[in-house]
């Protein structure tokens, strides 16, 4: 066994600690990104209705303002397709020219939006300055990074951090980065003040290659079912939105015509949960081996066996609610919400509360 | 992942459910009993049921976890009894306490699973049938497919409408998919191809592939076995019954199952963490190293056993799931003979293995003897003068012994447990708070017990493992299916089931005119770009430049209505 190198330990804890500033200030960042935009709205808006008490018709103007990636107004029809043609399921049929909802490609535009910029620029820095925070704490140890509760949960953001930026090189994500960074710096803030643990060997019964294979699956598909929490939750502030909008009520929430509508942000999210049900297939299935080999039975509804299988049958319900009349939509939307819960509270509540076999987390011993 | 092909049946079953008139006295509808066990299978077998049981299933597996189970813990379930002396026996009744053995728990899965074949039982009979059908007839307009394109033949190329069907249908087949040429005797010939049935075999598969879990799972249960047993260095376990601590057969189970192999304990080694201070003391490794024989006559090997990597012998594995002390004590009893000599397991209660220990000596005479108390591997002294276990590692072991006399209450016949000592007819002669003081012995010391009872020495130590002795021919089945579950589930997620139509058409100006359409079955985030490929396949097979503009993309679709214009024009003109 290797020995615990303290200055790793020790560099490794410096540099989350930059890490996490980086990740607060670019959290700043992209919630200012959401005021500029909602402020730039508001202006195109009055400009417009300015314009109107004037008699000079200035679609053209809002677009200009409001949509992002925007046409001309004469190309807004497109968004229903040629007449004879029903709306076609698979094409980007909606560009987000009407400037209500973003484009459902969610690919970049033409204009610039510089505080985004910074935002994701401050992103990469705090991804790298944390990886390098990863890895110095596994050289520390001599042994992959995710042994405990604090490494889960530092490697852990550091994945869902890299996972938003690499889905930020070939979509425009930007709009989720309150959210995702937001909840990256949530846990590395609980991972350095509640579940902190010097870095140390592991126990005899985490010292198995399995760690490696069934932890690292779980904390991407975590990483997975991060992302597409986030999209849920906006999906359903969206969805009500349109509502409103369709019912000709006034928009209130102008930051959201940033955001792609309900339908695409619903296609996505159930895109990336697809994959992430199968990596938490993998994670059961991976763990009952480990538990085969560790406590000599594949299945012993050890409490966190239980919520990992309630974790993964909420999942199910999600893909299956999918095919079901009357369940996609919001209600799909909420399965998915509560899928994330249950993989948060199986993470924390589960770990520091219920006893169980899985109970050497690190915290409070 | 089901779709929409059961769901048809039951819209139709619930309104014959259902009064035709809307008049104020309700009729019952005429459905007779099988009418009425049809109604209730479609309604079992409808997509709405199966997810309302798998919700119900996960909301149903949680009080498992905020309660003790049986199974795992019942000591703890039994001290949740005495501590809630009215709620407890209700819970009890409701099975909170053996929930994932519950009528209600095995109600919700087994009706998922019959909703589950009656799912996939009708689908997998459409599917064989799809399967070996040649691709649906080619629709009218391709035109109100999702993804629609059009290639233009210059003339003089010497492709006519029949040539261009069949270098599509090339295309296509090399591509994967399924073609069938069709209309060829008429002025229209076209291509109808279909790609991704297994797509479908793989949800069949999925589905089918959790039943074999399911009867797997079963299967384990009814012939595996399992069974504890504490070895102490130098002791030896033979496979038999008798030799168990603890045995929990599988409903099947008959004693011949067991193959009399034995495992002699001839060392446990275990390290800590001495190099950090943050995880000092802290255990790094248990080795057990074991002299194992196949049966009676069979030659000695020696055997490592560590967690995590259990010992395979006589079709069944060894795992290492505990370790303690086990002091070696001899008791003399009033008349001076030897009442007890042995190691005494220990249960450790925390990282500095402060062991609880008991003692019974039932042989000694006048008065049966009894200890209680803890053995320390490292005692310290706290200010009060009560010693501590400071370390797990022998460093300075100690005794420390509370000791009765009287009756053990071992004679009435009544299961006692080992590791409790029942003081009810007993009377104390040792303890801190009598005079004679607790008996503090470090190795290789004895004790006078008060009032001529006899003696305790304390003669060394010994540890013990606690191993776990596991026999079930069922989970490699469960292996199987579930790596056939997940190669189902990763079908149906990732593949896509596509159609393709290809039509052609020779215009009298000596153009070959072709349209094509694509169309998904269920969501296809990527036929947009099985459109690209096709499209640019057809343009490259008969050198025709590619035109922008007469691409289905996000600009062009003004300029696909003027190609579908002239197509439309090319039929007309015939």
């Amino acid at each position: 066994m290797p020995e615990i190198n303290e200055d790793f330990a020790q560099l490794s804890e410096q540099l989350m600690l930059v890490a996490g500033l980086a990740y607060a200030v670019a959290f700043c960042a992209y919630a200012w990104d959401l005021v500029t935009f909602s402020q730039a709205v508001k202006r195109g808006l009055a400009g417009h209705s300015a314009d109107e008490a004037a008699g000079v018709h200035s679609e053209s103007r809002v677009a200009e303002f409001a949509g992002i990636g925007s046409r001309l107004a004469a190309e807004q029809g497109l968004g229903s397709g040629p007449l004879d043609r029903a709306v076609r399921p698979s094409s980007k049929t909606h560009d987000g020219s009407d400037g209500i909802t973003a484009g459902d490609s969610m690919r970049y535009g033409a204009e610039r939006r510089v505080v985004a910029r910074v935002a994701v620029a401050l992103t990469v820095v705090a991804a790298v300055v944390q990886g390098f925070a990863v890895v110095f704490r596994g050289l520390a140890a001599g042994r992959v990074p995710w042994g405990n509760m604090y490494e889960f949960c530092t490697t852990g953001s550091f994945v869902v951090a890299v996972v938003f930026l690499l889905v930020l090189t070939r979509r425009d994500l930007r709009f989720l980065g309150t959210f995702v960074i937001g909840l990256v710096l949530v846990m590395v803030v609980a991972a350095s003040v509640s579940f902190w643990t010097p870095v140390g060997h592991l126990v005899p019964a985490l010292q198995s290659y399995w760690l490696i294979i069934h932890v690292s699956i779980a904390v991407m598909s975590s990483a997975l079912f991060t992302l597409t929490f986030a999209m849920s939750v906006l999906q359903l502030f969206q969805a009500r939105r349109e509502a409103s909008i369709a019912s000709g009520k006034k928009d209130k929430a102008l930051v959201m015509r940033l955001v792609p509508n309900a339908l695409s942000l619903e296609n996505l999210s159930y895109r990336i949960n697809g994959i992430a049900f199968v990596g938490w297939t993998l994670t059961l299935m991976f763990g009952a081996i480990w538990a085969e080999k560790a406590w000599g039975r594949f299945w012993g509804w050890d409490t966190k066996e239980v919520w990992t299988f309630v974790i993964w049958v909420v999942y199910a319900g999600y893909l299956h609610a999918r095919a079901t009349k009357g369940w996609t939509g919001t209600r799909a939307a909420w399965l998915s919400i509560v899928g994330y819960l249950c993989v948060v509270f199986n993470f924390t509540i589960v770990n520091m509360y219920f006893s169980g076999l899985h109970s050497y987390a690190g915290v409070g011993s | 992942m089901k779709e929409t092909v059961v769901k048809e049946p039951v819209d139709t079953g619930l309104k014959s459910a259902q009064p035709k008139d809307g008049g104020t006295g309700v009729v019952l509808p005429q459905l007779g009993i099988l009418g009425m066990f049809r109604w209730a299978w479609r309604q079992l077998t409808s997509m709405r049921t199966a997810l309302f049981l798998l919700l119900l299933l996960a909301v149903a597996a949680v009080p498992g976890s905020l309660f003790p189970q049986r199974p795992s813990a019942p000591s703890e379930v039994t001290q949740y009894l005495k501590d809630n002396p009215v709620s407890g026996p209700i819970m009890d009744w409701f099975k909170l306490f053996d929930v994932y053995s519950s009528p209600w728990f095995a109600a919700i899965y087994l009706l998922l699973f019959i909703s589950l074949i009656g799912c996939v039982l009708p689908r997998a009979k459409i599917h064989a049938k799809a399967m070996r059908s040649a691709p649906p007839r080619t629709p009218k307009r391709l035109s109100r497919l999702a993804e629609y394109g059009t290639v233009t033949i210059p003339a003089g190329s010497g492709i006519d409408a029949e040539t261009a069907v069949r270098d599509a249908a090339g295309i296509l087949k090399s591509r994967r998919y399924r073609v069938d040429i069709r209309d060829l005797d008429t002025d229209r010939p076209s291509v109808g191809a279909e790609i991704g049935f297994m797509k479908e075999v793989g949800n069949l598969l999925f589905h089918t592939a959790l039943i074999g879990v399911l009867a797997a799972v079963a299967f384990s249960g009814l012939f595996g076995y399992s069974g504890q047993r504490v070895l102490v260095e130098g002791e030896t376990f033979v496979n038999t019954l008798a030799s168990y601590d603890t045995f929990t057969p599988g409903a099947n189970f008959t004693g011949n199952h067991l193959t009399p192999y034995s495992v002699q304990l001839d060392r446990l080694v275990v390290k800590y963490d001495r190099s950090t201070q943050a995880h000092y003391g802290q255990p790094l490794d248990f080795t057990a190293t074991m002299t194992t024989k196949d049966g009676p006559g069979a030659e000695a090997k020696t055997q490592t056993l560590k967690v995590n990597d259990p010992v395979g012998i006589g079709g069944t594995n060894v795992y290492l799931v505990g370790n303690g002390y086990a002091p070696v004590v001899t008791v003399k009893d009033g008349e001076g003979k030897v009442a007890f000599q042995g190691p005494v397991i220990t249960i450790p209660t925390d990282g500095a293995y402060t062991s609880l220990m008991v003692i019974k000596v039932p042989d000694a005479k006048p008065k049966q003897l009894g200890f209680v108390g803890f053995f320390l591997p490292t005692a310290l002294i706290d200010k009060k003068g009560v010693a501590f276990g400071s370390d797990p590692d022998p460093f300075n072991p100690q005794l420390n012994l509370n000791a009765f006399t009287g009756d053990l209450g071992l004679d009435s016949g009544v299961p006692r447990n080992v590791y409790t000592l029942d003081t009810s007819k007993m009377t104390e002669i040792n303890s801190r708070k009598l005079e004679a003081g607790g008996i503090v012995l470090a190795p290789e010391q004895s004790y006078k017990l008060p009032g001529n009872n006899g003696s305790i020495s304390f003669d060394g130590i010994k540890r013990f493992a606690a191993l776990d002795i596991r026999h079930d021919p069922g989970q490699v089945y469960v292996l199987v299916f579930a790596l056939l579950a997940l190669a189902g589930l990763m079908g149906s997620l990732f593949l896509n089931r596509r159609r393709v139509w290809v039509r052609t058409g020779n215009h009298p100006d000596g153009r070959t005119m072709v349209e094509f359409g694509l169309l998904a079955r269920g969501e296809d985030h990527r036929l947009a770009g099985e459109y690209a490929a096709i499209n640019k396949a057809l343009h490259t097979k008969w050198l025709v430049p590619m035109d922008t503009a007469g691409q289905n993309g996000e600009q062009g679709q003004s300029t696909t209505i003027d190609s579908d214009q002239s197509v439309a024009a090319a039929s007309k003109d015939h």
